[in-house]
């Protein structure tokens, strides 16, 4: 009997089983059989172009394309008859007919699966009259070249433009014999909409699309992406010695496969560029001399050796590193320097959503997995930027979106996702909580509210019912500038779709009531019982590659790893133990403040690894004169950064292709990275480095390797007991929690009951910004990250092709603005806080609002930071990036 | 964006939009709606519709290539068409083409510089019966011959 959902046929005199839902071409692949083909993708729908998988089927007419036929119960398939040899043979000698023969000359010389489909036809010459198409060569993006006259008119790439990345830059234009894959209005791919994904060009069977400067690897390292969180698979290409390329993992969970234009074609260059850090540096009259590595360490710990125990060191860890780094630098500053002083990035970027998640939950992570959002039928999208941000978590939506999803987006721009939503509520910059509280309070007075969840699993609901009531829809419309049809259409949909999800990022937690926002959000998905199911939830989306793991494994003030309280004596008493000496039990300074005790002169030493502070805290000016207060400053790091110029001491690490770690991904994934080559020069892996300075300040650590690190970490970490170098390289695939070794981790949390026990309801009334547009400084300013560069530029802007793309800083600018100051695109302009004064080239766009400004902090020559304002949320300490107030004029006389 | 639908054309737009079951479905009696309106489908055009039927541009302009029907350059007042097709063809077609061309002093696929007339010759438009024929913006003439294409003409303003 064959299985329910399966079915049996025979291919070329096999029998197979295999799933219903299979194509011909499928069983016959996972059979072992092959059959040729040019057009068929894995990933992509059936398109039955190139007809070069004809089979013959027994009682079917015709030479039917295997890849969309679908098996049947019984089928009997033929797949190699002189018949069909005969045909595919024809269609090959067609394909050839207006092909260039200058194989040698090609791009894809013994790459290209033409030229491989010729040799296994056997075709040694034209037999067709030769035609030629006419196409000019496309050279203008700045990562791949277009030559239409190579191109078999597969369609995979204008499929995966439209299938994969969603953003549809191509598709085929004239027809017959003129036939072609273009832009829209045949100009230069660079002036379409394409994102440089390079899906296409991955998927090319030709040099119809080919990578500049492709050099092709002797082997292949699978590691993961160092950007965004995301957590996405990549290959290293490796030839000489040198990494040579980027392609997607197919096997990676997240990615399978694809990338965006960062990881893809912006995530090598940068590893060995010259300017990496080869020896340690050590200041002298106020010059870098090289100095050995026992020179430097020796200088360091005698530096720091006054500051044990005193509360006068800081030390910054980075979500850039590894679980295993992040793990050792908070044992360093607490078992060795004897202070809770660390801190690192994800207080700039999520602190709320730890805090505030936590408080309302128990946990503060994404509640879902990515791939969940597929299966989402509503997505509402409140301060990110996906598509550009988070690219391919924006590949999910974009799937959701095509099977049908509803999205809802509230962004004071419109970002790709809002242009596509099916309601773009554009509120006004820190007005979230009052549209929150509003749709809630729609909510309940239409009894879409669901009664069993919130009795059953939740406390609190009814301070939260007494603080929503004002927020009508007229006052919350008053606050926040969304209409108020709109309020009711956002709320009835979200309470009433079955598989309600939330997603958001830093436009809801970089405020002064950042924590208020998050638990806002938390409230209205608990009010609906959109939570603990799949394809549900509140999902923020962290944003480095391992912000997610630098908190999990306590590099915050506050917390252990695990997130387990240092104030706590039971929970200290278990470190105590661990680690053989006595812990402090003050919670330590965050980031900001720790500059600020810097300026105070209260902190005297601070040792920061992997941060760039002088470009992504808020301003700037301030954290300049914080850093120069200092005694002792050293910066670990792979790049002399705008901070590592002001240090004392310089020590060069080893970037994530050089170590081997994991790192955990926004869903919580723990992933291996693999070592792809040796760091340049003298460069150490973080990790060697903070055990030989551990040594020499009379606390020795000793790790064979990063595994080992793991080992120690997992056991004092409830959330990470499970995982282990070991089982992942056994190919186990797991999300914490993960309690135990046998456990297979866990992609929904808070299925049964939240991890606090009772999900929390939090009263919250709206506070707006600390500082709001006047006369004085009328604009608003809001900062970010754009597709094309990463936080403060340090990797991205060492990659020829981004630069060429966004070479430079620029401010979004309102059309109408725009008029009335008499400015036109690419004007220089000068915008200035109450804390600076930067100038940036303006970009005219529809992008932002009327009295808005939108400037990417990644550019020091342009330092959005510089204008930034330090307030601080009271619980989370996170400042408020999304909103300061700006005037803006066109600098005089300046182009 | 300086080309706009008039107030009527927009609703016809959302009738057709309210008849499919896609936008996309919906694109081709779109794209006839925009040439009646604009006379041809320019780039601005395709901008304009995409941003109406939030479809992508690209999509829209492959269709638009596709179909030769679709005038892909500005055409004059009065676009003669002309057919070449067997039928026609055997009844006098090509002199018929070669008679306008010398006529109007343009060759195939060309525009008056008073941009009042422009000569195409098209595929069989389906009225054999009164071979050699021509359409002339929406309308057919049928049983052509020299003399009647000038009186055609004379009447046309």
């Amino acid at each position: 009997m064959t299985e329910p959902g399966k079915v049996r046929l025979s291919i070329d005199g096999k029998e197979i089983e295999t799933s219903a839902k299979a194509t011909v071409l499928d069983a016959a692949k996972q059979a072992g059989i092959h059959i040729p083909t040019l057009c068929a993708d894995d990933q992509l729908a059936p398109y039955a172009g190139c007809r070069l998988c004809i089979v013959e089927i027994e009682k079917m007419r015709g030479l039917p394309p295997s890849c969309a036929t679908n098996v049947a119960e019984g089928m009997v398939v033929r797949t190699n008859t002189p018949e069909l040899h005969r045909v595919r043979k024809m269609l090959m000698e067609m394909l050839l007919s207006d092909h260039p023969y200058d194989c040698l000359a090609c791009a894809k010389n013994l790459h290209c699966e033409l030229q491989k489909m010729a040799e296994e036809f056997g075709i040694r010459e034209r037999k067709l009259r030769h035609l030629t198409r006419e196409s000019v060569l496309d050279e203008s993006n700045a990562f791949y070249s277009r030559d239409m006259t190579k191109c078999v008119l597969c369609a995979k790439c204008v499929r995966a433009c439209k299938e994969i990345n969603g953003v549809t830059a191509i598709d085929l234009s004239g027809r017959g014999f003129n036939s072609i894959v273009q832009p829209f209005g045949d100009g230069p791919i660079s002036e379409s909409v394409c994102e440089s994904c390079g899906e296409c060009v991955e998927r090319c069977p030709t040099a119809a699309l080919s990578i500049k400067k492709q050099v092709w690897p002797d082997k292949e390292v699978s590691t993961i992406c160092p950007y965004c969180g995301t957590g996405c698979g990549i290959l290293l290409g490796i030839k000489d010695g040198k990494i040579v390329g980027v392609r997607g993992d197919k096997n990676n969970p997240v990615s399978r496969g694809q990338l965006c234009v960062k990881g893809r074609f912006g995530a090598f260059e940068f590893i060995g560029h010259p300017a990496r850090l080869k020896k340690p540096l050590l200041k002298k009259n106020g010059e870098f001399v090289e100095a050995s590595w026992p020179e430097a360490l020796d200088y360091m710990a005698e530096k720091l050796k006054p500051y044990i125990g005193a509360d006068r060191f800081a030390a910054l860890s980075s979500a850039k590193c590894t679980n295993e780094e992040n793990y050792l630098m908070q044992k360093f500053a607490r078992a060795v320097m004897k202070t809770n002083n660390i801190d690192h990035c994800a207080r700039l970027c999520h602190a709320s959503t730890v805090a505030g998640l936590a408080d309302s939950f128990g946990s503060g992570a994404m509640t879902n997995s990515i791939d969940e959002f597929r299966d989402a039928e509503l997505i509402l999208v409140t301060g990110s930027n996906t598509t550009e941000n988070h690219p391919i978590i924006g590949y999910r939506i974009r799937e959701a979106l095509r099977k049908g999803a509803k999205l809802i987006v509230f962004d004071p721009r419109e970002t790709w996702l809002a242009n596509q939503a099916w309601l773009w509520c554009r509120q006004k910059p820190g007005t979230d909580v009052a549209w929150i509280n509003g749709l809630i309070r729609i909510i309940l007075k239409e009894g879409l509210e669901n009664k069993k969840f919130i009795s059953e699993r939740t406390e609190g609901f009814e301070d939260l019912k007494k603080t929503v009531d004002k927020y009508t829809p007229e006052y919350v419309s008053k606050i926040s500038g969304v209409p108020e049809e709109q309020l009711f259409q956002a709320a009835r949909a979200y309470a009433t779709a079955g598989k309600s999800s939330i997603l958001y990022s830093m436009g809801i937690t970089q405020h002064s009531h950042g924590t208020d926002n998050v638990q806002s959000l938390a409230n209205l998905a608990m009010v609906c019982g959109q939570i603990g199911r799949a394809a549900t939830g509140v999902n923020p989306l962290r944003g480095q590659n391992n912000v997610q793991g630098a908190c999990d494994l306590g590099a915050l003030p506050d917390v252990f790893p695990g997130y387990q309280k240092v104030a706590d004596e039971a929970l200290r008493k278990k470190f105590e133990d661990a680690w053989g000496v006595p812990l402090s039990s003050h919670p330590g300074l965050t980031i900001v403040e720790m500059l600020n005790a810097a300026a105070d002169g209260k902190i005297k030493a601070l040792y920061i690894m992997g941060e760039n502070p002088l470009l992504s805290d808020p301003d700037l000016h301030h954290v300049e004169q914080g850093l120069k207060a200092l005694d002792f400053l050293v910066v670990q790091d792979i790049f002399l950064t705008e901070t590592a110029q002001l240090a004392d001491l310089v020590l060069p690490s080893a970037c994530f292709a050089e170590k081997e770690g994991t790192f955990t991904n926004t869903e919580r994934r723990v992933q291996l990275l693999n070592k792809a080559l040796d760091p340049p020069g003298e460069a150490k892996p973080d990790w060697e480095i903070i055990c030989e300075l551990a040594d020499r300040l009379g606390y020795p650590m000793s790790y064979p390797d990063p595994a080992e690190i793991m080992e120690e970490a997992r056991k004092l970490t409830p959330q990470y007991h499970g995982i282990s170098h070991s089982r992942l390289k056994g190919g186990c695939d797991l999300c914490w929690p993960c309690p135990n070794q046998d456990h297979p981790g866990a992609r929904i949390l808070h299925q049964d009951r939240f991890t606090r026990g009772k999900g929390k309801f939090t009263a919250i009334e709206h506070l707006g910004p600390a500082e709001l547009p006047d006369k004085q400084y009328p604009f608003t300013l809001i900062t970010g990250r754009i597709l094309y560069h990463f936080h403060t530029g340090t990797m991205t802007r060492k990659s020829a092709g981004l630069n060429q793309i966004v070479p430079g800083p620029y401010a979004e600018l309102n059309p109408v603005d725009a008029k009335k100051m008499k400015v036109k695109n690419g004007d220089q302009l000068r915008v200035a806080s109450r804390r600076g004064e930067i100038k940036v080239a303006a970009r005219v766009t529809e992008v932002v609002n009327i009295g808005e400004l939108f400037i990417p902090f990644h550019f020091y020559e342009g330092a959005a930071n510089v204008l930034t304002n330090p307030a601080l949320d009271p619980v989370a300490k996170i400042p408020e990036f999304k909103v300061c107030a700006v005037k803006v004029e066109k600098a005089a006389g300046e182009k | 964006m300086t080309i706009e639908f008039k107030e009527s054309a927009k609703k016809e737009l959302d009738r057709m939009l309210s008849r499919y079951p896609s936008r996309q479905a919906a694109l081709l009696p779109a794209l006839f709606l925009a040439q009646r309106e604009f006379g041809w489908i320019s780039d601005e055009v395709i901008s304009y519709l995409s941003q109406l039927m939030e479809l992508p541009k690209a999509r829209i302009y492959g269709v638009a290539t596709f179909y030769t029907m679709f005038n892909k350059k500005p055409v004059g007042k009065y676009f003669i068409q002309v057919c070449r097709n067997i039928a026609c063809a055997m009844m006098g077609g090509d002199g018929l083409l070669d008679y306008l061309s010398q006529k109007l002093g343009i060759k195939e696929g060309e525009t008056t510089p008073d941009n009042k007339f422009t000569l195409v010759k098209v595929e069989c438009l389906g009225a054999c019966g009164e071979a050699p024929m021509m359409q002339i913006n929406d309308q057919y003439y049928g049983n052509l011959t020299k003399v009647k294409v000038d009186q055609i003409l004379a009447g046309l303003k």
